[in-house]
C-alpha cells in the first residue's frame, strides 16, 4: 500500500502496531527508579558509590513500604546533602555526632524507622566515640557506613581506615603504619560489643555486590522491629577523585586493594 | 524457546559519564556519546541492539538514571500459509 493514501485511523492502527512491537511499555518495567529517590541531580562525583548507596536505602524503604516511618540522620562529608536525595524525614547532625542524634531521635521516637549513614572519617574518626558508645548501648537502628578509605569532602586526607602504603594529601608517600597506625577495622571492633545484632560488610562495585548489599540494608530494617540491637552495614565504596583514577579504575583498584583489607561477608550474624 | 528481548532508556542529561554501566553490561550494548550533554558530560548511548534487560547497567549506576525493559517473546507458531491466486506473495499466519 502506498504510504499516501493511508487513512488517519490506518495510521494510527499502524503506530498502535508499531508501539506493541516495542520492549519499552509500561508492563516491560523491570528496574525504575523509586520513588523514595528524588528525581534530581546528584552533586556527587561521576562514579561515585554515594549515589548507589542512596538509591538502595531509597529501594528498601520503598520495597517495606516504610516512607513515613523513616527518620536518616545524615553526616558531615560528601553525603552531608542526602536530605536533598531521600524522601524521608532527614536530621543533619555535627560532624561525627549521627549515633547521638540517632540514639535520641529513636529513644523519642521507638516506632519509627531510623537509620545513620557516615562516611569513614565521619564514623571513624571524629565520631568514634559516639559510634562505639551507641552500639555498645545496642542502640535500635541502623548504621549505614561508607568507607571509601578517605576524607572525600575535604580533599583526600588520609583517614582512619585508609590503607597502608595509600597516599592522601596528609600522606603523600604513602599511609605509613609505624608513625601513623594501621587502618582502624572499625566494623569489626563494633562486632565485638554485646550491644551489635546484625554487622556486615558490603560493596557497590558490581552489581553481584550491589544485590548483597541492598539484602544486607534489607534485613537490617526488619531486625529493627525486633528491637535486638544496633545494626551496622558497612559499605566499602569508591572515591574517584580523591584516589585521582577515573571510576572504572577506581572500582578495579577497589577490588584490588580495598576487598583483600576489608573482606566482605557478615561479621556478626543474628544466632536465631 | 522463550525468546528474551530488553531496552533500557538512560535519562542522558543527568548521566556523568562514568561509564560504571557500559563495563557492567554483558552484551557490552552501551557506550559514551562523542556529543556532551548540558551538563558536558559525554553520556552513555546504545551501541547494539542486543540488551537482554538484565538490569546489571540500573544496578552499578550511581546517579540511578536507568529504567529497563524486558520482554518475553514466546515462540509463534504458525498456524497458517496463505498464497494469492497470481502465487506471487506468500503469507504466513502465526498465533
Ligand atoms: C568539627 C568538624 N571538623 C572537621 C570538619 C571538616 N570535615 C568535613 S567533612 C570531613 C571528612 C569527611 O570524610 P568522610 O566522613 O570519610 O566522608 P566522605 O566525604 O569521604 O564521604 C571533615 C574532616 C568539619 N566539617 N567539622
Ligand atoms: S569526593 Fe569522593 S566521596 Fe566525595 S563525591 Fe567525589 S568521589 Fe564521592
Ligand atoms: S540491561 Fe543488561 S544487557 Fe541491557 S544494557 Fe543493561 S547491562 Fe546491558
Ligand atoms: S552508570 Fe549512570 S551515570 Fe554512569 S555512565 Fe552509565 S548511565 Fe551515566
Amino acid at each position: 500500500m502506498n504510504e499516501k493514501t493511508m487513512t488517519a485511523e490506518e495510521d494510527l492502527r499502524f503506530e498502535q502496531m508499531l508501539a506493541e512491537e516495542s520492549v519499552c511499555t509500561k508492563e516491560n518495567i523491570v528496574f525504575d527508579r523509586t520513588d523514595t529517590l528524588i528525581d534530581t541531580n546528584m552533586h556527587y562525583c561521576p562514579g561515585c558509590g554515594h549515589g548507589v548507596a542512596h538509591r538502595l536505602i531509597a529501594e528498601v524503604i520503598d520495597e517495606l513500604d516504610i516512607q513515613k516511618d523513616t527518620i536518616g540522620v545524615a553526616p558531615v562529608g560528601c553525603s552531608v546533602l542526602a536530605y536533598n536525595y531521600l524522601n524521608i524525614d532527614m536530621n543533619g547532625a555535627a560532624h561525627g555526632r549521627a549515633a547521638a542524634v540517632a540514639t535520641g531521635i529513636k529513644r523519642v521516637l521507638p516506632e519509627k524507622y531510623v537509620f545513620t549513614y557516615q562516611g569513614d572519617g565521619d564514623l571513624a574518626a571524629i565520631g568514634t566515640g559516639e559510634t562505639i558508645h551507641a552500639c555498645n548501648r545496642g542502640e535500635n537502628f541502623l548504621i549505614v557506613f561508607i568507607n571509601n578509605g578517605i576524607y572525600g569532602m575535604t580533599g583526600g586526607q588520609m583517614a582512619p581506615t585508609t590503607l597502608p602504603g595509600m597516599k592522601s594529601t596528609t600522606s603523600p608517600e604513602g599511609r605509613d603504619i609505624v608513625t601513623m597506625g594501621s587502618p582502624l577495622k572499625i566494623t569489626e571492633l563494633i562486632a565485638q560489643l554485646p550491644g551489635t545484632y546484625y554487622v556486615t560488610r558490603t560493596a557497590v562495585n558490581s552489581p553481584v555486590n550491589v544485590r548483597k548489599a541492598k539484602a544486607a540494608i534489607k534485613k537490617s530494617f526488619e531486625y529493627q522491629k525486633l528491637n535486638k540491637g544496633t545494626c551496622l552495614v558497612e559499605i566499602v565504596t569508591n572515591c574517584p577523585s580523591n584516589w585521582k583514577m577515573n571510576p572504572v579504575e577506581s572500582n578495579k583498584w577497589l577490588e584490588d586493594n580495598m576487598l583483600p583489607f576489608y573482606p566482605l561477608g557478615d561479621i556478626k550474624k543474628p544466632s536465631n | 524457546m522463550a525468546k528474551v528481548k530488553g531496552d533500557i532508556v538512560v535519562d542522558i542529561n543527568k548521566c556523568k559519564g562514568c561509564e560504571l554501566c557500559a563495563v557492567a553490561c554483558p552484551q557490552e550494548s552501551l557506550e559514551l556519546s562523542r556529543k556532551l550533554n548540558s551538563k558536558g558530560y559525554h553520556y552513555i548511548v546504545k551501541i547494539e541492539d542486543n540488551c537482554t534487560g538484565c538490569t546489571n547497567c540500573a544496578m552499578v549506576c550511581p546517579d540511578g538514571i536507568i529504567k529497563v525493559y524486558r520482554k518475553t517473546e514466546k515462540k509463534r507458531e504458525q498456524i497458517a500459509t496463505i498464497t494469492n491466486v497470481t502465487g506471487d506473495i506468500t503469507v504466513t499466519v502465526n498465533s
